[in-house]
């Protein structure tokens, strides 16, 4: 028992040190003045032109890709889990490709079709579309985008969800109570994959803030964009602004942990 | 709203449900092949068949869940097939444990009444009552996984009942507890059902469930009802060899037709019950262990081959010097005089016996 001790602290101990150091640098970088310290990097970084901005487009992003890849794949794996099991291989390799892709390639693709489309489509009320998803205050191409790159994780994180519960026999139960399909799927179903809904969520979240490739060969200017750009100029700031960011993102993962940990308010029990 | 409201409201409810000619395929296997069957109001009735004989399919074609490529179902009358699953007015009990995991046991009794919008103080003090009903009252918050099986089907059976529904259906609700907990539970089900007078559909594999709980079983094999009739007379009288084989022991053992009502075997002739055949026909007579009589005798031709302690009464099997068995069952009591190699004589009593044709194997 306690060499197996012994062998936790000194995995942990290693683990520790391979991620504290690097960061424990980039905080005294971004803090180490030469002669003295002064957190002047982090005071000046609300102030800094673009930083309110990046970060507000790219937590919109992340939130319109969280809704629109859930919306799209919760209905979709529950359908095939009762109507089609055999697909689900096919899906399973539909959804890994993003992971095979590279995001270069991607973005190639999409840059390509970017730019013939307002050519082909010039005469058409389409056109008005492709100028509309490329609105840099809110660029729904890059929600698409990223969609797509999520499906690998969210696939994963849904499927799990659901082998661990009996699907079919839930939505029956519901049904035969007198609930309709869409009903069955959000009072009986839905609750029942919180935590995989919430990984789902979490892995999103973590790729849209942290996406730079995409965004930045489309023009775009969202958080990870702002951080590269800056660092030309700024180089202290913005490692200020990567440790930042990077509590930021620890905040709101613990935030939404914190969420899903709370056992669900008992309708019939709270109101009556 | 008490237990005696509840019965009431159930019984001036109770339906009638009626499979007409249901047929229904999956792929090359035939599920229903043309069921036809009525469920009498206020009547337990039991399917009963081996695995893939359609029984769970037929129940599921009522609840909603599968529809059928031909026939109809009837409630009261009324062609509900086209009803979808949430409309029909039928609560259900499944085999596998299936209580909201997220919800307590009185949330999930009170889930059928919040999707029909009763207010939350109503449907609270109902699905207080379903729980008191199913002996439960005191467990109301705890969540499914802090409930044992037979605990999570009593939830369930409650929350069948919340919507005081015209059929209750039952898809092997036992068959994932212990021995104990099933007769208990089987009792408890049987008591309620009564109560309530709500007319009920139950599935199972099991005939002892099927012969003890329901007013009449039906019997099932390849998509078709074999024979629907009280458990007494499925018993004493099976309709075919199937359902003979099927409903508790019996030996097949050879005799010829001595005439068209009377059968030679085992060297004495006896009288014939149901369908005979011409006399001087080679038939299998069929024959309950308790309708078999064996005596100690040093000069016959048949051999203990096997005894079975079943409490009561010890289960014989002879061999006789034809090679078929036969088996039967003597007070334990005088076991002893039987054993295994012993040479026994068996006998028949004055009783009327089953035949069927040799071929119907």
């Amino acid at each position: 028992m306690a060499r197996l001790n012994l062998w936790r602290w000194g995995v942990l101990g290693l683990a520790a040190l391979y991620f504290l150091v690097p960061l424990a640098a980039s905080v005294v970088f971004s803090v180490d003045m030469g002669d003295r310290i002064s957190f002047d990097a982090y005071s000046r970084i609300a102030g800094t032109d673009g930083f309110v901005t990046s970060l507000l487009l790219a937590l919109e992003l992340a939130v319109a890709t969280i809704a629109l890849v859930l919306l799209l794949m919760v209905p979709a794996m529950v359908a095939l889990r009762l109507g089609a099991p055999k697909l689900r291989p096919v899906v399973e390799i539909v959804c890994s490709l993003p992971l095979v892709v590279p995001p270069i390639a991607f973005v190639a693709g999409i840059s390509t079709v970017l730019k013939w489309g307002p050519e082909y489509l010039s005469r058409t009320p389409l056109f008005q579309t492709m100028v509309a998803i490329q609105n840099p205050d809110f660029p729904v191409v890059l929600v698409l985008a990223y969609v797509v790159m999520a499906l690998p994780f969210v696939y994963r994180a849904l499927d799990a969800g659901l082998r661990a519960i009996d699907v079919r026999t839930l939505v029956e139960a519901a049904r035969s109570c007198g609930a309709s399909w869409p009903q069955a799927l959000l009072q009986a179903v839905l609750p029942n994959l919180r935590g995989a809904l919430l990984n789902a969520s979490f892995l999103t979240l973590a790729l849209v803030l942290g996406e730079y490739t995409v965004a930045h060969l489309l023009g775009f200017r969202p958080f990870a964009v702002w951080i590269v750009d800056i660092s030309g100029a700024q180089a202290q700031m913005s490692v200020a602004v990567s440790v930042l960011s990077l509590l930021v993102t620890w905040v709101m993962l613990l935030a939404l942990a914190a969420l899903g940990g709370r056992r669900p308010a008992t309708p019939t029990a709270s109101q009556g | 709203m008490t237990i005696s409201t509840l019965v009431k409201a159930a019984a001036t409810e109770a339906a009638t449900v009626e499979f007409r000619g249901l047929r229904r395929e999956f792929g090359p296997t035939v599920a229903l092949d043309g069921l036809d069957l009525t469920v009498q109001p206020g009547e337990l009735l039991a399917l009963l068949g081996p695995s893939g004989c359609g029984k769970t399919t037929a129940l599921r074609m009522l609840a909603g869940f599968e529809h059928p490529d031909s026939g109809q179902v009837l409630v009261d009358g009324e062609d509900v097939t086209g009803v979808p699953a949430h409309r029909r007015d039928a609560g259900m009990v499944f085999q596998s444990y299936s209580l909201f995991p997220h919800l307590n046991a009185l949330d999930n009794v009170a889930f059928g009444l919040r999707m029909r919008k009763v207010r939350a103080a109503e449907r609270r003090t109902r699905a207080a009552e379903l729980l008191e009903l199913v002996g439960l009252a005191d467990k109301g918050e705890r969540f499914p996984h802090q409930l044992s099986g037979g605990q999570q089907q009593r939830v369930a059976l409650a929350r069948a009942l919340a919507l005081r529904p015209r059929v209750l259906l039952l898809d092997e609700p036992l068959s994932a507890l212990d021995a104990k907990v099933r007769t208990t539970l089987r009792e408890e089900i049987r008591r309620l059902q009564q109560e309530l007078g709500i007319t009920t559909l139950f599935i199972t594999h099991d005939q002892e469930e099927a012969l003890s709980m329901a007013d009449r079983v039906a019997v099932m094999r390849d998509g078709r009802v074999e024979q629907c009739s009280t458990p007494t007379e499925l018993y004493s009288r099976p309709a075919t060899a199937f359902v003979a084989g099927f409903v508790g022991t019996m030996s097949r053992v050879p005799g010829v037709m001595a005439a068209g009502d009377t059968v030679e075997v085992l060297g004495r002739r006896v009288p014939v019950t149901g369908d005979g055949a011409a006399a001087g026909a080679s038939v299998d007579v069929l024959l309950r262990p308790e309708g078999v009589e064996v005596e100690p005798d040093p000069e016959a031709g048949g051999r203990v081959a096997a005894t079975a302690f079943l409490g009561a009464t010890t289960r014989i099997t002879v061999r006789l010097p034809d090679g078929c068995e036969v088996k039967a069952d003597v007070s334990t009591r005088r076991a002893g005089e039987f054993p295994v190699g012993a040479r026994v004589a068996v006998g028949l009593p004055d009783q009327a016996v089953m035949v069927v044709d040799r071929a119907a194997r």
